[in-house]
């Protein structure tokens, strides 16, 4: 598998590391309402879709950056790579 | 002697090569496989059937092959299964035939074969089952014994396997006529072409026909051809190589046979190399596989394939009898018998199951007959025809040459889930609609069966997939070749037959695939896993289609409907030596060695594994006959002077900033914020879930720059996650991380006179005397005139202890510098067995209380959880189930005898039950305390922190044995603290 890394162009699969779901990224504040509930929900619900899927791969043998890779879980079309933090500025966690 | 060798053929006549089968010596030629050489030399039978033990001979002359599994070479070297219709003949090569018991002749689970009714499709899950005490007894060692195909040596493979990249525009798979013509193609274009060919020469089936390509013959084109793509720096030519795997993004797996062809490989010379080619476009051009008709008694040996019976007479000069017998449903049959009569082969008879059928100069055509029977016990001596009006006929003949049809080689466009189509012309499956990332499929692969197709479509292929690059290509001009269409009357099996074979390497036969359909096991998917057809090395490719179009006759289905299994890599038997490359015994991972290996092997030390790195595990002296004796000597030595250990090993985390703090602060889950500038915290980091999962330290050694601890375990996750927050969760926050666990060799040097020794090498300049560089106090320093290091006042141990880091290139000489001032302390080095013992003195916890279950809470860091901040994992740590009351806290344990306590041993009340219900805990950590003078124990125990003094029994149902415990506090040695802060 090849992943095009935003910066670094193609790379091999093996130098990275998977984690999960991109929606980690998007974690709750601390001191919500409901936090329990919330924190729940943010770190056990995961949707499971056929076909395109946002997911956080970690650059561990390159230059450590995380990124988000859209992928198709189906055919394993790599649909875009994006800086992880790229994505987190944009649902605007830098305030 | 030869006794079936023809003349010419691609073989050299006066190179001879010298082997043996089965002990017995034989004489093939240069250019010969073992297959070819033991057919030239009259040898048949070549092994013995997987179920029923049946004699078995060749049947391709290919990968493809089902039956001819031998095994080669002796000793260390022996290698089971290899298919003799792909082993190259070395001179001395040694070979055995496999899965008999006695001679290949007498094979005494020939047996089997009479009792063949009851091996029928499901045997074991019907046989077997009664009385169901035998099957551990007797049926499964029984089964046990008779399955299996050949031996292994349980000895170290002496050979050197490798691993390479490639990358490349346009990979070719298989070099055949339409493989040549897109190489001359992609050649010419200047493209970065690959053309891996399984065989050890190119050219595929044109090395095995006779027809001529314009004015030459095909040998003659493929030399041509290959002497001109050998001319061109863009272009790969790789022999002996198999590509087995279409994987994700156009990455293909090959395996390069550099050195089977050998005895011996050269030296310093891997024998296989497996490549993993990364490519732009592919394109396929693996052929077709001839299909066998099921008759009865196809099985015996001299039943062939028909296009492999013209390979082996025109390529390799050979045949397996001096009368063939041809039994064909197509045209490319006659072909064969045509070419048989040329190489001066008799065939006394042609049987076409096709009804007025006529070939030109085909005088003995029986059509619209059938074979309805073969003789011959360890070879075929007559077949039995069914003529057209019924009437039989036995005809002698030592090998009967079937062609069934061809089936477009369509496996590696199934890997990624692609599904083959049939094609109504050819009737057979070609390759589906979808096809891996950048793959296309030229020539009889993809349904082109003539020569001719075959090369226009491989030159056509190679610019249409050039094209898609932007690489403007024109077709390479090719001769003019055979072209006639295919003809062809779909027959799969001779109706009536009582045992006809449809998979030989698996022997199944027609009656299964009924008994298949009886029991209800009809689609393709299920067939396969009820008989089992279509598994094992040759994966089914002369059995699959033709088992699913008995399948589809029986359902009254058509073929397309019915489906059909799909391929998966790899195409053919990987060697697991090629997939382990150099990874082998020591070079199995990477090894770490800290700073002062070297100079700890100079002592003696015994080392232990942990994660990659070697740690000194104790240093045995003279005189000390148990590690024990050891251990406790260095616990002693540094309770009552001072020791050194190196604790370089435990993960170090750059992290500096304007936010550093405020990093920290997110990802501990106690408070940093505050946390002075000189001084070190001890810090808990939890998982989001609220479990604790690693602790360390971390020293500010200025206001935006810290440096923090991990455990040796845990120093890669702690990294990446720290990573994930500061670029995931926090990416306002200006700070930047790195990993430093390399750069600095770090050493504990702990003990009462550690102090002493250290200012023995700290630069003047710096104080750090008790008061001028208190407990938890750190700093950056010189030692040793000059030297930067680093100080951190942290104790492990449970002494007055210090942490050293200078860079790495100096560990070797700061350990030496150490041991050589510290004479006069009588300094003792120490291994990991003694700061363990220490750290479990002293109730601090490790890898086996932060076990992935436990909370801080748990271990009696509840206080810890800042509750005044959001860090990862405060809020699901105090989820119902993790903060309950009366859970598990951490406890020391004591024995109430001079017994030791098992690690892991679970905690029972004094008296009563032992089980599961009655658990109350479990013992983490264990040692003798030379301190003490007694075993003592760390471990969870249900409310634990209220039931000091009780006493509990620590039981260990696994190895036998309890041990009655008293619950103390975990804090065994100086529980105050005093000695740290001396």
């Amino acid at each position: 598998m090849l992943i095009p890394h935003p910066l670094l162009g193609l790379r091999d699969a093996a130098e990275f590391t998977y984690l999960g779901d991109a929606a980690l990224i998007e974690r709750p504040e601390g001191d919500i309402e409901n936090a329990q509930d919330v924190f729940h929900n943010y770190l056990f619900l995961r949707d499971n879709p056929a076909g395109e899927h946002r997911e956080l791969w970690f650059h561990e043998q390159g230059d450590r950056s995380w990124l988000v890779v859209t992928r198709n879980t189906v055919t394993h079309e790599i649909i875009k790579a994006e800086l992880a933090r790229d994505v987190a500025i944009q649902k605007g966690r830098s305030t | 002697m030869s006794i079936n060798r023809l003349k010419g053929g691609l073989i050299d006549h006066d190179a001879p090569l010298n082997f043996s089968f089965d002990g017995k010596k034989y004489e093939g030629r240069a250019g010969d496989t073992l297959a070819s050489a033991l057919l030239a030399n009259g040898v048949r039978l070549m092994g013995r059937s997987f179920k029923y033990h049946r004699p078995r001979g060749v049947l391709s002359a290919g990968s493809e092959e089902p039956n001819a599994l031998v095994e080669l070479r002796t000793s260390a070297r022996k290698e089971p299964n290899t298919r003799a219709t792909g082993v190259e003949l070395f001179d001395g090569l040694e070979a055995k035939s496999q899965n008999r018991v006695g001679s290949l002749a007498f094979d005494a689970l020939g047996v089997n074969d009479l009792f063949q009714r009851f091996f029928a499709a499901g045997f074991y899950y019907k046989t077997f089952m009664w009385p169901a005490p035998f099957w551990e007894k007797v049926y499964e060692p029984m089964i046990r014994y008779a399955a299996g195909l050949g031996s292994i040596s349980f000895q170290d493979d002496p050979d050197l396997y490798d691993k390479g990249f490639l990358h490349c525009d346009l990979l070719i798979v298989g070099a055949g006529p339409a493989g040549l013509a897109a190489a001359l193609t992609a050649g010419r274009a200047g493209a970065r072409v690959i053309l891996a060919e399984e065989d050890y020469c190119l050219g595929g089936r044109l090395n095995a026909e006779r027809q001529p390509l314009e004015d030459i013959s095909g040998p003659e084109w493929v030399a041509k051809t290959q002497a001109e793509l050998a001319s061109m720096d863009n272009v790969r030519i790789m022999a002996r190589t198999t590509i087995f795997g279409a994987f994700d993004h156009g990455v293909y797996g090959a395996v390069e046979r550099a050195a089977d062809h050998l005895g011996v490989p050269a030296a310093d010379k891997p024998r296989e190399v497996l490549w993993r080619i990364y490519s732009k476009k592919t394109l396929l051009c693996s052929g077709a596989i001839e299909r066998p008709i099921a008759f009865e008694k196809n099985d015996r040996p001299g039943v062939m394939l028909a296009g492999a019976v013209r390979a082996y007479a025109n390529r390799w000069a050979a045949t397996a009898a001096e009368d063939v017998v041809v039994f064909t449903n197509n045209d490319d049959g006659h072909k064969t018998a045509g070419d048989l009569r040329a190489k001066g082969v008799n065939v006394p008879a042609v049987i076409d199951v096709r009804q007025g059928v006529s070939v030109a100069g085909e005088t003995e055509i029986l059509t619209g007959a059938t074979i309805v029977d073969t003789k011959g016990r360890l070879g075929v001596k007559s077949v039995t025809v069914r003529l057209a009006d019924g009437k039989t006929r036995e005809i002698p003949c030592g090998a009967v040459a079937v062609s069934g049809g061809w089936n477009p080689n369509v496996g590696l466009t199934c890997h990624q889930n692609g599904r083959p189509a049939w094609n109504e012309t050819i009737q057979a499956f070609g390759p589906g609609e979808r096809l891996p990332v950048g793959q296309s499929v030229a020539g009889a692969a993809n349904g082109d069966m003539s020569t001719h197709a075959a090369l226009t479509g491989g030159a056509q292929g190679a610019v249409e997939a050039l094209e898609a690059l932007g690489i403007s290509a024109k077709p390479a001009e090719v001769p003019a070749a055979e072209d006639a269409p295919v003809s062809i009357t779909p027959y799969w099996h001779v109706a009536g037959a009582k045992r006809a074979w449809v998979d030989f390497q698996n022997d199944i036969t027609v009656k299964d695939v009924k008994l298949a359909h009886q029991e209800g096991y009809r689609s393709v998917e299920l067939l396969k896993r009820y008989t089992t057809m279509g598994m094992a090395t040759d994966q089914g490719k002369t059995a699959n289609v033709t088992g699913l179009a008995i399948m589809a006759e029986l359902t009254g289905k058509p073929i397309p409907e019915t489906g059909t299994t799909l391929f998966r890599p790899p195409y053919t038997p990987v060697a697991m030596g090629a997939l382990a490359g150099r990874s082998v015994g020591k070079e199995f991972h990477p090894t770490r060695l800290t700073p002062s290996h070297k100079w700890a092997e100079e002592q003696g030390a015994a080392f232990v594994e942990v994660g990659n790195w070697m740690r000194a595990q104790y240093f045995p002296r003279k005189g000390e006959t148990h590690w024990r004796q050891s251990v406790d000597r260095e616990v002693l030595a540094t309770r009552g002077s001072v020791g050194v250990c190196d604790v370089t090993t435990l993960g170090k985390i750059d992290v500096q900033g304007a936010d550093a703090a405020t990093f920290l602060n997110k990802i501990y889950a106690n408070a940093f914020a505050k946390l002075p500038v000189g001084k070190v915290r001890y810090g808990l980091m939890l998982r989001e879930d609220g479990i604790a999962y690693d602790d360390g330290t971390a020293a500010r050694l200025a206001e935006d720059h810290f440096v923090v601890t991990t455990t040796t375990a845990n120093a890669v996750l702690v990294y990446r996650n720290m990573e994930f927050a500061r670029q995931c969760l926090y990416p306002e926050l200006d700070v930047q991380l790195i990993s430093t666990t390399e750069a600095w060799a770090q050493y504990a040097v702990a003990g009462p006179n550690a102090r002493k020794l250290l200012q023995k090498i700290v630069d003047p300049a710096f104080d750090i005397s008790n008061e001028a560089f208190p407990f938890m106090g750190c700093g950056e320093i010189t030692v040793c005139g000059g030297l930067r290091a680093r100080l951190f006042r942290i104790s492990f141990s449970g002494e007055l202890a210090y942490e050293i880091a200078v860079p790495t290139r100096y560990g070797d000489a700061l350990m030496r510098r150490l041991m050589a001032e510290g004479k006069e302390f009588d300094v003792t080095p120490y291994g990991t067995e003694a700061l363990g013992v220490m750290r479990i003195e002293k109730g601090h916890a490790a890898g086996a209380e932060l076990n992935g279950t436990t909370t801080a809470l748990n271990l009696g860091l509840g206080r810890m959880v800042s509750k005044k901040k959001d860090c990862i994992g405060n809020v699901l740590s105090e989820r119902e189930g993790m903060a309950a009351p009366d859970g598990l806290a951490l406890v020391g344990l004591r024995p109430l005898s001079s017994a030791t306590i098992p690690a892991g041993s679970h905690l029972m009340a004094a008296t009563g039950p032992i089980d599961a219900k009655h658990d109350q805990g479990y013992v983490t950590s264990a040692a003798y305390s030379p301190v003490l003078k007694t075993g003592i124990g760390l471990g969870f125990l249900k409310d634990g922190s209220n039931r000091m003094g009780e006493t509990l029994r620590a039981v260990n149902p696994l190895e036998g044995g309890e041990v009655k415990v008293e619950v103390v506090s975990a804090h065994f040695v100086d529980p105050e603290g005093g000695r740290v802060r001396d």
